[in-house]
């Protein structure tokens, strides 16, 4: 069924009673030309351009628990491309256009957003490096403006800008930053593949890799053993314990992120707003709720759990920049792991293992990227190169040096 | 999470400042590249028992060996860090 205004209408004529399951329910086949491990909006979006964009349908996404249980549903659904290195600009640029046009690429509402993303400055020197960035962007073709104070008070006269410790000086806005809807973007992609005949098997967790030489052919599954031809890992959170399965280690640790929900307010907070002098970001949800967030708790962990003082640090943040949010509850917050690679930016690349391929290291960033990371992995699996907007983005850059450090931060993935 | 410092007593992890893992071991200076990458980049980030390294920002300045389990936050042991390497044997 497409979805459409005339076939909603048509619908709601006849009682709501024609709504079918977005995607099948497939048994896997013994055999795939590429299986997919993971199905969050990574893998999906991955399975989704090999079959839209390269034309290979004989694709099996593998899940371990049921769509949309994973970091999929457990971000802060914010979208931009204000990125500054040559390694990621061109990427994150691709995934800003595809999700300006994912609605009609999906045929589903995934309720894109582009109400702005504004990053505040509160010193000169970091004017200057938000200057360099727009600059960066805009060389690239990126919309980039530095706002002054005045022009920032415009847009959002509630921030605290006489601050005594970080007033707000200004801020570098991209126009065509905002939010999407993490679930439907899952969703969305999902039901575009299955439409395509990509089979998406969850609640299939992967247990072993099955080799032939020295050569990944499948995938172990608590639902069976699974051929392929290629297998791509898009397991984010858990890319450590999936790799040992294959033997392979990785310059990755898995940390836990929180987010924070307030209880539902009037449209109060337009666009995405972050906060130059600490680690706090805040956008308002369709539903009326604000949605923020900060630093990774820091240390080594899978517990989908954060600890009281990064929630402690997140709101003194808040309250930093925007008083007024100490009025509003929080409803509920949430941790969700992710692969913290070392020098802070993704891996899309082969592994020394033939026939196994790695999308891993998103950080905290990884929702922006989706439909560029299905895009590129989807490339690097079709044709067995990489993708020119992600070509930097190897696993070997940590041996060669040439890292993709965004934050001019160290070898560290606590400090990303 | 508490972190029992051998020195201080029970303190707020937020008093740490976190290292990470404690077993890559830095190696010789002349055990060539492939050594030191793995010392630098590659991890084994074990989900359950892990070994790491934290320092007492703001309490005795110390750096201690913690023994915690990855999925659980659950603290086995606190030692100082010279303390962990005399009990392996090391003359770190």
């Amino acid at each position: 069924m497409t979805y459409s205004i005339a076939s909603l209408v048509a619908g709601a004529l006849t009682g709501h009673r024609h709504w079918k399951p977005a995607w099948r329910k497939p048994a896997p086949k013994p055999a795939y030309d590429i299986v997919v491990v993971g199905g969050g909006g990574h893998g999906l979006a991955t399975a989704y351009h090999l079959a839209a964009t390269f034309g290979i349908r004989n694709v099996a996404v593998v899940e371990k628990g049921w769509i949309g249980s994973g970091n999929a549903g457990r971000n802060t659904t914010i979208i931009r491309s204000n990125y500054l290195l040559p390694g990621n600009v061109p990427f994150y640029e691709l995934s800003m256009k595809l999700w300006e046009r994912q609605e009609a690429d999906l045929n589903f509402n995934t309720m894109v957003s582009q109400r702005g993303v504004l990053n505040l400055y509160h010193s000169d020197s970091q004017r200057d490096a938000y200057a360099r960035r727009g600059n960066s962007m805009r060389l690239h073709g990126i919309d980039a403006e530095l706002l002054t104070r005045e022009e920032v008070m415009a847009r959002h006269p509630y921030l605290d800008y006489d601050n005594a410790r970080f007033p707000i000086r200004g801020g570098l806005l991209q126009r065509r930053g905002g939010t999407a809807r993490h679930d439907g973007v899952v969703w969305g992609y999902a039901r575009a593949a299955d439409r395509l005949g990509v089979d998406i098997i969850e609640n299939a967790e992967v247990t072993g890799f099955l080799r032939e030489g020295g050569r990944i052919v499948g995938v172990e599954t608590s639902r069976g053993a699974i051929r392929a031809g290629k297998v791509g890992m898009a397991v984010a959170g858990n890319t450590s314990r999936v790799a040992t399965l294959a033997g392979l280690r990785l310059p990755i640790e898995s940390h836990v992120l929180q987010a924070f929900v307030s209880e539902g307010l009037k449209p109060t907070v337009d666009g995405v707003i972050t906060f130059g002098a600490g680690h706090f970001y805040v956008s308002q949800s369709d539903k009326g709720g604000l949605v923020f967030g900060g630093d990774i708790d820091g240390y080594n962990s899978y517990a989908q759990r954060g600890n009281l003082p990064v929630i402690r640090d997140v709101c003194e943040g808040g309250m930093a920049v925007m008083p007024m949010i100490g009025r509003a509850r929080i409803l509920r917050h949430w941790g969700g792991i992710m692969d913290m690679s070392m020098d802070g930016s993704p891996i899309i690349d082969r592994t020394p293992i033939d026939g196994l391929y790695l999308n891993a290291g998103w950080c905290y960033g990884g929702f922006k990227a989706t439909p560029a990371s299905g895009m590129t992995f989807a490339h690097l699996l079709a044709r067995d190169e990489p993708h020119p907007d992600a070509a930097l983005l190897t696993l070997d850059r940590f041996r060669t040096g040439a890292v993709v450090d965004e934050k001019g931060m160290g070898a560290q993935p606590n400090l990303h | 999470m508490l972190i029992t410092c051998p020195f201080c007593g029970p303190r707020d992890a937020a008093e740490f400042t976190y290292r990470g893992d404690a077993a890559p071991v830095r190696p010789a200076a002349d055990a060539g590249e492939a050594a030191f990458f793995d010392y630098v980049y590659l991890r084994d980030n074990p989900a359950g028992p892990i070994r790491e390294h934290w320092f007492h920002r703001a309490g005795c300045h110390g750096w201690v060996t913690v023994a915690r389990d990855t999925r659980t936050h659950a603290i086995e042991s606190v030692v100082a860090v010279e303390a962990a390497a005399v009990a392996e044997g090391g003359a770190r």
